[in-house]
């Protein structure tokens, strides 16, 4: 059995104070120092304009609504005489009410262009409440502020875009090779 | 000449008055940041908000001086300077460096010391009772009570030290101090710096402002000026009680080269102890108002009393 000596409580109430002291605090000076934040922190949704093709996903699948998109098509001229007229959808209005998106992240998993990214920035307050819905021109500035998508694991697949242009090549060098052979 | 130099001492003690409580206050406000994990005050005054307590003052200054309707209006006004003036009368008395060192020597110094100690505590008694509030009233009489059940083992111990020495002037009694005092005088010294901490309301012995039960006991109804002297007269209280302790049992101003630097040494020792009122303050919970009492009238009195008889025998045996 331990030695009970009065007092002991007391003093070790004393050492962790004392050694907390020592310790560096945990603080954070915010304003002065910037957040370290985890990858993949969901600050705020930035759009990359040129991959959206107006498919309207996003819009259909956001549960609170708070994206807005405006569009027209476009007619571009046929490319030669035999094809005929080709028609395009053009972007007039992005816009995400910030208000209002609840930070699911459902239009950035559904988005089949990779139009919509996640970026950890998150200095977006304003004092008045209309002022959080945000057009695509601030949109696409976010864009600037997303982190490069983590590397993958040293054993993973061979990401299926890069396999599949990697065969095309192996393909096509195959056939030169041949070329050359029989001539 | 004598004038000159009487007026200097006095004028030297109110900046000491006016400076160590702030700075004091400053460590406390850092120190029991770091103690708790944070960082405290950052910005006043822009490096490590070094003048936060000066931003206070000014606030403090700005705030309008409220005197409540039913309030006993002149002792009222009175009970902040009657809370804060003897702790500068104190302060006057306590020497600092050998030959002379000290705002005026006093043959019956720890008689005086001890005596007008006392009267600090009829502010927060006259706030109390003049509040007219029931939580100011509770305030002040626990502030009675405490101070009744205190003061005996405070005098007990000073006694032992006074008995030891054979003298009751305070540069008379660092003259006579010997290093093996301290263990000697230990058990009087913890009962002298106890009981000084609990004179002062200072945690675990607050209870008499125990903010979660009765706001802010004596000093509930009080605004600005008055508010910052109740609060000055807290840290002015540090500044003496750590002193005391460092005169009376940790030998003042003796230490390596005291006869250059012994002020040095006695504010370094008051510093150090004004610390450990601060670590007290941040590690241990407040005391319930029936354990305060209890450990006065059966800790700290007894503990007095065998330090009181210990230096008798050891006096009559190196006689």
């Amino acid at each position: 059995m331990a030695l009970n000596i009065p007092g002991t409580g007391l003093a070790k109430g004393l050492a962790v104070t004392l050694r907390t002291m020592t310790r560096k605090s945990v603080t954070a000076q915010y304003p002065e120092v910037q957040p370290v934040l985890p990858p993949r922190s969901r600050g705020v949704i930035a759009l990359l304009e040129e991959n959206c093709t107006v498919c309207m996903l996003c819009a259909r699948e956001c549960p609170d609504w708070c994206i807005y998109i405006d569009s027209h098509k476009e007619t571009l001229p046929a490319a030669d005489p035999n094809a005929r007229a080709r028609t395009r959808n053009v972007l007039d209005r992005f816009a995400i009410d910030f208000s209002l998106c609840m930070y699911c992240g459902i239009c950035i998993e559904v988005c089949p262009f990779d139009a919509l990214f996640w970026s950890p920035e998150f200095e977006y307050a304003e004092t008045d409440i209309l002022d959080l819905t945000h057009e695509r021109e601030r949109l696409r500035e976010w864009m600037w502020t997303v982190p490069a998508p983590p590397a993958l694991d040293p054993a993973a697949e061979e990401p299926k875009e890069i396999a599949t242009a990697r065969k095309a090549a192996e393909k096509l060098a195959a056939a030169a090779a041949q070329e050359g052979e029989d001539a | 000449m004598n004038l000159i130099d009487t007026l200097l001492r006095c004028v030297a003690t109110l900046v000491v008055f006016l400076v160590l409580p702030l700075v004091i206050g400053q460590t406390e406000h850092k120190v029991m940041a770091h103690m708790q994990g944070r960082l405290g005050p950052m910005y006043a005054g822009g490096f490590h908000g070094w003048a936060q307590l000066v931003a206070d003052g000014v606030k403090f200054a700005q705030k309008e001086d409220v005197v409540p309707a039913g309030a006993d209006r002149r002792v009222f006004q009175l009970a902040p300077a009657v809370s804060l003036l003897p702790y500068l009368l104190v302060l006057l008395a306590i020497p600092i460096g050998p030959d002379g060192f000290v705002g005026q020597a006093i043959d019956a110094g720890i008689f005086f010391v001890l005596a007008v100690m006392g009267i600090g505590v009829l502010g927060s008694l006259m706030a109390g009772w003049a509040s007219a509030n029931k939580f100011s009233l509770l305030g002040g009489l626990r502030t009675a009570a405490q101070l009744m059940s205190y003061e005996l083992p405070m005098l007990l111990a000073a006694a032992s030290v006074a008995m030891a020495a054979g003298t009751v002037a305070l540069p008379g009694i660092v003259d006579a101090f010997h290093w093996w005092w301290i263990p000697w005088q230990a058990i009087g010294a913890f009962v002298f710096f106890t009981a000084g901490l609990a004179e002062l309301q200072r945690p675990p012995f607050d209870m008499p402002v125990a903010d979660s039960e009765i706001i802010f006991g004596a000093y509930t109804e009080y605004t600005g000026l008055r508010f910052a002297l109740f609060l000055l007269s807290e840290y002015a209280g540090i500044v003496v009680v750590a002193g005391l302790t460092t005169v009376l049992f940790l030998g003042g101003w003796h230490g390596p080269f005291e006869d250059s630097l012994g002020w040095l040494w006695t504010l370094l020792k008051t510093f150090a102890l004004a610390f450990v009122v601060i670590w007290l303050r941040v590690t241990y919970p407040r005391l319930r108002e029936d354990q305060l009492m209890r450990f006065a009238w059966t800790v700290l009195i007894p503990l007095a009393l065998v330090q009181l008889a210990l230096t008798g025998i050891v006096k009559v045996a190196i006689s």
